[in-house]
């Protein structure tokens, strides 16, 4: 029983931090007023990226970073049509979407299947050593434990900081946030940018940290998942950092449900995240005064800026 | 940014502006197919005839081109629809799976039949598990409000494993060695074949057939009007008492109605068997085509025979020069990216700034 509430939060954690990792950019991204549906492929392009750096130069750092830079590349594809061409939001995100997926299938068709050496974990010295909770919270890689750090920090510049000001400024009103002065276009690209290097440090987490392997739809659904997560979050950091931690678990109830022997088809098991995004949705958007009162209010217009 | 031109919303329409985007996104791509498969070690003149003669040098490939233009062309008209009236649903690919799944059950069920009325029987079935499986959206998008995209695309990774388990279990062939897939359908319940040596069938008349119909509901009847209204000007769609809910209703259902028969013709044509891949992401493709034909069924037409060639001719490639499949997926993306971005010159006037303008702007 014991080994089994150790197994639940270290996979919890496990699975939760590429999702909190990808939500938090593509939190930033939304409050700027710009919905970025292509973070499935931007994490399976990161996914890539880093795993072939991490196999050729053996530095799992740089394999993130590199990760995070191919998929902001990509993302700037796609605020390259949105902002500057004034694209559709949602067809582009698909359309960049499908691009990163076949972009990375065709990248990594070297190295489909092979597997890599885990990221080295950092136990944390004292508290690892606490029965069932120390090897679960606290005997990881380093970036699990920076991960919930980037959680707040983010709380924090949106609520308190100038820069976080300005983000919301841009997603609220971006004709009030041009008209006092704020370069809309500008900011709105690289909050782009950012998301796009949060969901590819995301994909890179997932092949070299967690799976350490990498085949062609790795990421499965999880960048939708991502998308579906900020929704749930309502906009709010806190939130969605709970719900990333709730579906981290949600994805372990299958192996757990069959350890206790119980007979449920795995696919339903695999199916529950889908399931509860789609009831968690619903719920918080049956009071269309609550549902807005956090959604930034120009998400996904196109923003013409007029002299 | 300061950007060295600016952009003005045209206010008449450009003459053969609905022409421009498609033909620049379609050569943006043929060009970078070209030069990714010299990338992959294939000649520029060796890339260009895999991809994009090659589907047109014996009769067995055009017969491809037909049997892939069929469901492209169903879905993409139905997608366009609701896209015109705003309502995103890019759960064709789960709605295709579920017609896949409905419309195999009877040939499953009377697996030694030879009653000529199971295959409208089957076609029926995956009409209305398609819609049933759209209906969840819309019934959740009108009932609590939910956002339709998230709701269709969770769907879709739900369907998956719907289908998954099904195979697998319930409705795997009891004689199959435990391989995840159904018995063989009978001969009665396949589609009749088009032209004889090739795998080409009737699925393509379904498909023009619905676009005549597209075009006819789109353009010259009053719901269809209604639908634009909502899309192009939703206040005044409002204003003039046209239900929001209905245009949402009308719009997933036939996406869920189209994808579902075009599931049918899947595993009653080339498939004949319900398998764990009923579909090389239509769902999707089709999205591409809707938007490529410029949401208009004429446009659609043209587009699903295009991206229809391109998958195809990315199956040539594969066999002929190793190409990776991947390689189709990417060129599904630029081709709608191209497009998208090619629409700027025909929705807004793009002007470049005069040196001295920019020069005060900079100061």
């Amino acid at each position: 029983m014991m080994d089994t509430v150790t197994f639940l939060l270290a996979g919890a954690l496990l699975a939760g931090t590429p999702l909190l990792i990808a939500a938090l950019g593509e939190l930033i991204t939304e409050k700027a007023g710009v919905l970025n549906l292509s973070v499935e492929g931007m994490m399976a392009l990161g996914a890539v990226s880093a795993f072939i750096t991490a196999t050729t130069t053996g530095n799992y750092w740089l394999a993130l970073l590199v990760g995070g830079i191919a998929a902001a590349a990509l993302s700037a594809v796609f605020a390259f049509v949105v902002l500057i061409t004034l694209g559709n939001q949602v067809a582009t995100g698909i359309a960049v979407g499908v691009l990163g997926i076949g972009l990375s299938g065709l990248i990594g068709r070297n190295y489909e299947s092979s597997t890599i050496a885990p990221m080295v974990k950092m136990p944390i010295p004292g508290l690892s050593e606490i029965p069932v909770l120390g090897p679960g919270l606290f005997n990881h890689v380093a970036l699990v434990y920076l991960v919930p750090v980037l959680a707040v920090l983010t709380w924090w510049t949106l609520r308190s900081t100038r820069l976080g000001f300005v983000i919301r400024a841009v997603g609220e009103s971006p004709v009030a946030a041009h008209a006092i002065g704020y370069n809309v276009v500008l900011i709105r690209f690289c909050a782009v940018l950012y998301g796009g290097f949060c969901a590819g440090v995301a994909g890179g987490f997932i092949s070299v940290a967690s799976a350490t392997l990498w085949s062609d739809g790795i990421i499965a659904g999880r960048g939708w998942i991502v998308v579906a997560l900020v929704v749930f979050g309502t906009w709010r950091a806190g939130r969605i950092a709970i719900g990333a931690y709730l579906f981290g678990a949600a994805t372990l109830a299958g192996l757990l449900v069959q350890s206790f022997g119980v007979a449920i088809p795995s696919q339903l098991l695999t199916s529950v995240p889908y399931i509860v995004t789609i009831a968690a949705i619903s719920l918080l958007s049956m009071n269309p005064a609550k549902a807005r009162l956090n959604a930034p209010v120009s998400l996904g217009q196109v923003y013409l800026e007029t002299k | 940014m300061r950007l060295p031109f600016t952009v003005q919303p045209r206010t008449e329409r450009m003459r053969y502006g609905n022409l421009l985007p498609p033909a620049i996104a379609v050569s943006v791509t043929v060009l970078a197919s070209v030069l990714i498969l010299s990338r992959l070690d294939v000649s520029p003149g060796r890339a260009l005839y895999f991809l994009y003669l090659a589907p047109f040098s014996s009769k067995f490939n055009i017969g491809e081109i037909i049997l892939k233009a069929a469901p492209l062309l169903l879905i993409a008209q139905a997608l366009a629809i609701g896209f015109r009236a705003r309502v995103w649903n890019i759960g064709a690919e789960g709605q295709l799976i579920l017609g896949a799944i409905g419309g195999s059950l009877l040939p499953i069920w009377f697996n030694g039949t030879t009653n000529p009325l199971i295959l409208p029987g089957m076609i029926v079935m995956g009409a209305l598990t398609g819609m049933g499986w759209a209906a969840i959206a819309a019934v959740l998008r009108v009932r609590f409000n939910a956002n339709e995209i998230l709701v269709t695309l969770m769907l879709n990774s739900i369907a998956l494993q719907l289908l998954y388990y099904l195979v697998g279990g319930p409705l795997r062939d009891p004689m199959g060695f435990n391989f995840p897939q159904s018995a063989l359908f009978p001969p009665a319940a396949m589609l009749p074949n088009l032209i004889p040596g090739t795998r080409a069938n009737i699925a393509i008349f379904l498909g023009l057939f619905v676009s005549i119909a597209a075009l006819v509901f789109m353009e010259r009847s009053l719901p269809g009007f209604r639908l634009r209204v909502g899309g192009s000007a939703p206040d005044a769609a409002r204003y003039a008492g046209f239900s929001d809910r209905r245009t949402i209703w009308i719009s997933l259902l036939l996406g869920g109605l189209a994808a579902g028969m075009a599931g049918v013709f899947e595993v009653a044509g080339p498939l004949g068997q319900l398998q764990r891949v009923v579909t090389p992401g239509y769902g999707f493709a089709a999205i591409t085509v809707a938007f490529l034909g410029g949401l208009r069924p004429l446009g659609i037409v043209a587009s699903a025979f295009f991206m229809a060639v391109i998958y195809v001719g990315g199956d040539i490639a594969q066999t002929s020069a190793s190409v990776p499949y991947s390689v189709n997926t990417i060129l599904q993306g630029l081709l709608l990216i191209a497009y998208l971005c090619a629409r700027v010159f025909t929705d807004y006037r793009v002007r470049w700034k005069s040196p001295t303008l920019r020069k005060t702007e900079t100061a």
